[in-house]
Order: structure tokens, then C-alpha cells, then sequence
């Protein structure tokens, strides 16, 4: 059935976890010391988190705020370091490369982020930060760096003779483009997109939608396309991954999972998309707000709001299993 | 549940500007709509269409250089363009209320939830403090908060985003309003919580008879929510009606090209149609039908402001060369 079975992967996320921790002050440890309850303050954003990324694949990552997405993004595009696992690309451990070859493998991941107006130096003219990197990194020689720019920028559907505008005197999606540019520009294999489609109108959205899929089959690009819009991720990915407070629980080809959502949370997630065919629908309450991840609910993280929640699932903590093929579901309701 | 036929807001030929040193922006530009009793209307638009000005209008919000030029804003058959601003005050908060994007805009962080909320009640009645805490107590539980004794005495930056909107939405419920202008509320938010917010409002309207205009870019929340629809473009109006006969067979090509750039699952991994072009600068419109430039169907007409024509059932449409029924497309599943 999938075309992408027999190849390699091109990404391996090995069982990583992100914490970030606020540590205490002086006057914390002090206070500790006198035997106050306070402790330092950890957030796991990111709890033993594996996944494989095939080459050519579209992955999209789902999940509500607060459920670590971004973070797992930024750990696969070496943004963040992981607290525990390994990223492996192209079978080999990021950590472990030196010198070239950790720098060639760092340009194969590149990433497109949410605000371009936020990503892109508001100083810096497009020539120069589509430009920059190339240079730098000798993919293309700086004589040549001209003629490079204007291909990259006919390549995501700039105007070449805007080269030495600065990104204030572009709009929205024009901006976007830019970061795509930008990304674009050392040749990488993989694109970590984290909401890059969020800010923009809907007719502009379906333009850079439209640019993601092209790019994709001109380039033989790899995407994990990070949203929280499932109707976007529906539409573009091959298979989708749901995330809660830090750890997936569900992972699926994206039309199996859209027509037979296995664990609760996907259930209730789909649910409440909104739909262009649905009219006058009678909306039903969810449950609760997703929790804080510093406090994290006890077993199954989703069980207080877990309409099939049982005693299991508040003491013992789910695994992702296989429940059909290329289908994993973290849920007590499978066993 | 049936209301009386008298529309709560009728809109009548509204026109907004505002005069800066570029030139005048003609954010509003003959808008015209009404809402009845319990009844939801939808009003779509891409950054810069207007929506937002609209709204504002309504309220009696737009601030220097803005200016509403001309028309109508008829509140249950009273004038709000010429209303003072003493009326409006009387009648902002009791009669008509808000509820904006930012949940942050609209709560001062520096005051408890409970002083804002009590405030807001004795602004408009006189009524023990005692009982204006009852009462905003009772609308906290309304919106789904839990244990809203302990809420009220939080300050705004104890709750979490979804929780902050539903306290500003407490609060523009406070005093049971006739009509309700929400500007994308729920846009910030997740689709849990927004099912939450979309569940809670379309309760209020049912069983109150409250009017809500929701002000959106989000034509699937619409779709689920609204009675009629209002699609905005460069400040006008351009295609109004219920929203079954809207998003079923749109008739003006911008319509029919907003439906088709909505990624849905009939489509999926199909290239989308897009609209070619972005929105035109407010202040450089370009002459005739502002959706010329982008427009598919565009002919030497196009050069003229298309009027309103009225279609059947209260459609109504602005273009020169409308789509007919079977071009557009098939959303049903």
C-alpha cells in the first residue's frame, strides 16, 4: 500500500524527553533548607517520545497547546538539546558526528517557524538572509550567490527584483515564503514546519499549502509538519502523530486514522473540528482543559478527562502498541 | 423556540472611514445586514476586509482618524450613529456587549476577576455588592468554570488562555444582553476549548433570544454555528444569505474561492485552488469591483461598482458576472 514502506528513514527519534527545569535561587534554598515545601520546578515537555521518518514522507504532528510539539520539532532540528535519547539521521547518531560531518548533517534539517516577522532579521535585506547561510556553509561559491538567490526565490514564487527589499516590505504570506527561502537555501532533505501556515488568511494559506506540495515533489523533500489545525495536516500528510501533555498517543496513516480514530483523546479531537459540511451542529461540552504539565494527571495523562477512564488508567501508564498495521495507540482500552 | 419578527440590529448602508495622511481607507463602505432574536450571524473576512471596523461601528468603538460617515446602526429601531455618548454608554455592557480576540485586551491585570465583574454589573443597576458577587458567580459556573468562588477572588494571569476567554465571555454575559458582536473569540484558542466556548453561546442564544454577530476568518466555524452569513471584502459586502444556500451554491467568485482554499477531506493531497493575488491595500483600491484584479470571471463590467442584487430567499450579491449553480462546488459529503 504505501509507497514509503521499503525505504529508509531518514529521521529516528529514539525515546527522547525534553525537561526544562527552574532550578531555585538563593533565597529557594534557603527556604529549603529551613524545611519549606518548595522544589525546583520541572516541566516534562517532552516524556520517551520515538518515532520513524521515512524519506519522502509527510508526517504531521497534532496536538493541542502545551502538548510539546513545538519542542519535539525543535529537538529534531537541533534547536534544543534532548535531556534523555538520541535523533539519529540517516542512521546516524547526531551527537556522535564531529566536525563536517555534524555540520552536514545539521544543514539537512532545516526549519520553518511560525512568525516570520519574528524569524527573519528585520535588519538584513532577503538577498542577504537567503544568501547568508550558503555562503558560509560553501554550498555555492560567493561570486555565484547572486544568480543562486534569484533561483531559490523563483523556485517559492518571490520576484527575484525584490532581492534587496527588507522583510517589513512584504506581506504575510510573501514573509513566509522568505523563511522558506531561507530554509531552502542549503539544499536541505528535511523541513521541520512548526505552524508555518497559522498566521496566514485562509486564500494565502492555501497558496503556501499549495508551495509545501510542490516543493515536496520538485525537491524529494521529507516534512514533519507540525499544527494544530487537523484539516491543514489531513490534507497534507501521510500519516499523522497525536501528542498529549508530552507523549504520543496515537499514531496513524492519516486516512485510517480520520475515518477510525482508536484513543479517546484523537476521538474527542476530531470531534471538535470544525467542518465546512457540518451545518447547525449542536456542540456538546469536552471535559476539562488540558493540565498543567508541570503536575501531570497519575497513569494514562488523558484519564481525567477520559470519558472510558477506569481505575488502570489512573495508576498505570499506557505504552504505544501496535494495534493494526503501521497503526500504534497508547490506550488501556486496547488490552 | 420562536422570536418576534423585529430584527434586534439592522444595518443600514454603513460607511466607516478613516482619514489618514495616505488618504482616506474606506474600511466600511455601504455595509448592510440585520440580525433577530436568537439568531446567529456570521461575518467573514480576510485580514483588511472591514470585519472587525464593522463591528466596532456598532458598538460606537472607532476611534481619530475614524469616522462613521453615513448610515444607519438601528438598535431595536433607535439610531446609534446619532446616539450620545451617554446613551451609548447606558447601553454598552447592559444592552449590547463584546467580546474581542484578546482576552488579555478586554481584563485589567492589575484588578481581581470579582472587582471586574461587580463593576461591570453596578455600572448598570443598583444592586448590592453581595448580590452582583452572587450573580457573577452564577454566569462563572455558567461558562463552564469550576469552582468559580475560589476563581473570583484570581487575578487575570492565573488562568490559563481558554479559561480568560470564557471570563471575558462571563463578562459580556453578565447583564443577559440582547446582542452580543464577537470578534473572533475563538481564533487563539484550541478546538477543545473553542467547542467548549461555541457550546456555551449557542445555548445563551437558544434559550435568551440573544443576537450574536460572530466576527470570523474561520468559514468551518461558521458553518457549524451561524444562521446567515455575510462575506466582507475590501469593506463591502459581497455576498450575504443563509449560510446553507451560501457555502452550498456560492455565487460570487471571491465566495466560491474562499470555500475552495478550506483544505477538506474530499479533496485531500490535491493541489488547492487558490485565490491568485493578495487583498488590495485599503488606501489603493482599485477602481470598480475591488475583486477585479483577482478575479477569474473579470470582464470590461467589472470596471463599475457592481450593485446589490436581490436574489431569492433574502440572497444577496454584488457582481456583474455571478457563478451559476453548477460551477460551484459540492461540499456535501
Amino acid at each position: 500500500m504505501d509507497p514509503n514502506a521499503q525505504k529508509q528513514s531518514i529521521v529516528t527519534i529514539n525515546q527522547i524527553s525534553k525537561r526544562f527545569v527552574k532550578s531555585l535561587d538563593l533565597a529557594g534554598r534557603i527556604a529549603q533548607r529551613f524545611g519549606a515545601d518548595i522544589r525546583e520546578e520541572i516541566v516534562y515537555a517532552v516524556d520517551k517520545v520515538s518515532l520513524e521518518i521515512q524519506d519522502g514522507e509527510v508526517v504531521g504532528l497534532v496536538g493541542e497547546s502545551g502538548c510539546g510539539k513545538s519542542t519535539l520539532g525543535r529537538v529534531v532540528a537541533g534547536v534544543h538539546e534532548p535531556s534523555d535519547g538520541k535523533v539519529l539521521f540517516r542512521g546516524q547518531e547526531i551527537d556522535s558526528l564531529t566536525g563536517q560531518d555534524a555540520q552536514a548533517a545539521a544543514l539537512k534539517i532545516q526549519m520553518i517557524f511560525q512568525d516570520p516577522m519574528s524569524s527573519l532579521n528585520p535588519r538584513m535585506r532577503v538577498q542577504d538572509i537567503i544568501g547568508e547561510a550558503p555562503v558560509v556553509h560553501g554550498v555555492v561559491d560567493s561570486k555565484d550567490i547572486t544568480n543562486y538567490v534569484e533561483e531559490i526565490m523563483l523556485r517559492v514564487g518571490l520576484d527575484p527584483s525584490y532581492a534587496r527589499r527588507y522583510p517589513h516590505q512584504f506581506s504575510g504570506g510573501q514573509r513566509q515564503r522568505i523563511g522558506i527561502a531561507r530554509a531552502l537555501a542549503v539544499q536541505p532533505d528535511f523541513l521541520v514546519c512548526d505552524e508555518s501556515v497559522a498566521a496566514l488568511d485562509v486564500s494565502i494559506q492555501a497558496q503556501v499549502l499549495n508551495l509545501f506540495m510542490r516543493l515536496r515533489e520538485e525537491l524529494n523533500l521529507t516534512y514533519l509538519f507540525i499544527s494544530h489545525d487537523l484539516g491543514v495536516v489531513e490534507h497534507l500528510s501521510d500519516r499523522v502523530v497525536i501528542m498529549y501533555l508530552g507523549r504520543v498517543v496515537e499514531i496513524a496513516p492519516t486516512s485510517e486514522l480520520f475515518a477510525d480514530p482508536n484513543h479517546p483523546y484523537t476521538q474527542a479531537l476530531l470531534a471538535e473540528v470544525p467542518r465546512l459540511e457540518t451545518r447547525q451542529r449542536k456542540f456538546a461540552p469536552v471535559k476539562g482543559e488540558i493540565p498543567s504539565p508541570i503536575d501531570p494527571p497519575s497513569g494514562c495523562h488523558f484519564h481525567p478527562r477520559c470519558p472510558q477512564a477506569s481505575a488502570r488508567c489512573r495508576e498505570e501508564i499506557p505504552v504505544l502498541r501496535e494495534i493494526a498495521q503501521k497503526r500504534f495507540s497508547a490506550c488501556h482500552l486496547n488490552s | 423556540m420562536s422570536f418576534s419578527d423585529s430584527p434586534t440590529l439592522e444595518v443600514k448602508d454603513l460607511k466607516t472611514y478613516f482619514f489618514t495622511k495616505g488618504g482616506i481607507a474606506r474600511a466600511v463602505d455601504g455595509v448592510s445586514f440585520s440580525v433577530g432574536r436568537g439568531k446567529v450571524l456570521g461575518l467573514v473576512g480576510e485580514s483588511g476586509s472591514g470585519k472587525t471596523v464593522t463591528g466596532f461601528s456598532i458598538l460606537g468603538l472607532v476611534d481619530e482618524p475614524g469616522r462613521i460617515v453615513s448610515g444607519e446602526i438601528l438598535y431595536r429601531g433607535e439610531n446609534l450613529v446619532s446616539a450620545s455618548m451617554g446613551r451609548m454608554r447606558e447601553l454598552r455592557g447592559l444592552n449590547i456587549s463584546m467580546i474581542f480576540q484578546d482576552p488579555m485586551m478586554t481584563l485589567n491585570p492589575v484588578l481581581r476577576i470579582d472587582t471586574q465583574m461587580i463593576e461591570a454589573i453596578q455600572a448598570h443597576e443598583k444592586i448590592s455588592k453581595d448580590d452582583a458577587r452572587q450573580r457573577a458567580r452564577d454566569v462563572l459556573g455558567q461558562v463552564g468554570i469550576a469552582s468559580p468562588d475560589e476563581r473570583l477572588r484570581a487575578y487575570p494571569h492565573q488562568f490559563s488562555g481558554g479559561m480568560r476567554q470564557r471570563v471575558a465571555i462571563a463578562i459580556a454575559l453578565l447583564n443577559k444582553p440582547d446582542l452580543i458582536v464577537a470578534d473572533e473569540p475563538t481564533t487563539a484558542l484550541d478546538v477543545t476549548i473553542q467547542g467548549q466556548i461555541l457550546y456555551e453561546v449557542q445555548k445563551l442564544c437558544s434559550q435568551t433570544g440573544t443576537a450574536l454577530i460572530w466576527i470570523t476568518h474561520d468559514l468551518s466555524v461558521v458553518a457549524g454555528l451561524a444562521d446567515d452569513i455575510c462575506v466582507m471584502y475590501a469593506g463591502r459586502i459581497v455576498e450575504q444569505g443563509s449560510v446553507n444556500s451560501v457555502l452550498d451554491n456560492p455565487r460570487h467568485p471571491y465566495t466560491h474561492g474562499l470555500i475552495s482554499s478550506v483544505p477538506s477531506r474530499n479533496r485531500r493531497g490535491v493541489p488547492l485552488a487558490q485565490i491568485p493575488g493578495m487583498a488590495p491595500s485599503l488606501l489603493k483600491l482599485p477602481k470598480g469591483c475591488s475583486f477585479g484584479p483577482r478575479c477569474p470571471q473579470v470582464t470590461a463590467d467589472c470596471g463599475i461598482i457592481p450593485n446589490i442584487s436581490m436574489l431569492d430567499k433574502g440572497r444577496q450579491l454584488r457582481c456583474h458576472n455571478p457563478l451559476d449553480a453548477l460551477v460551484s462546488p459540492k461540499l456535501k459529503d
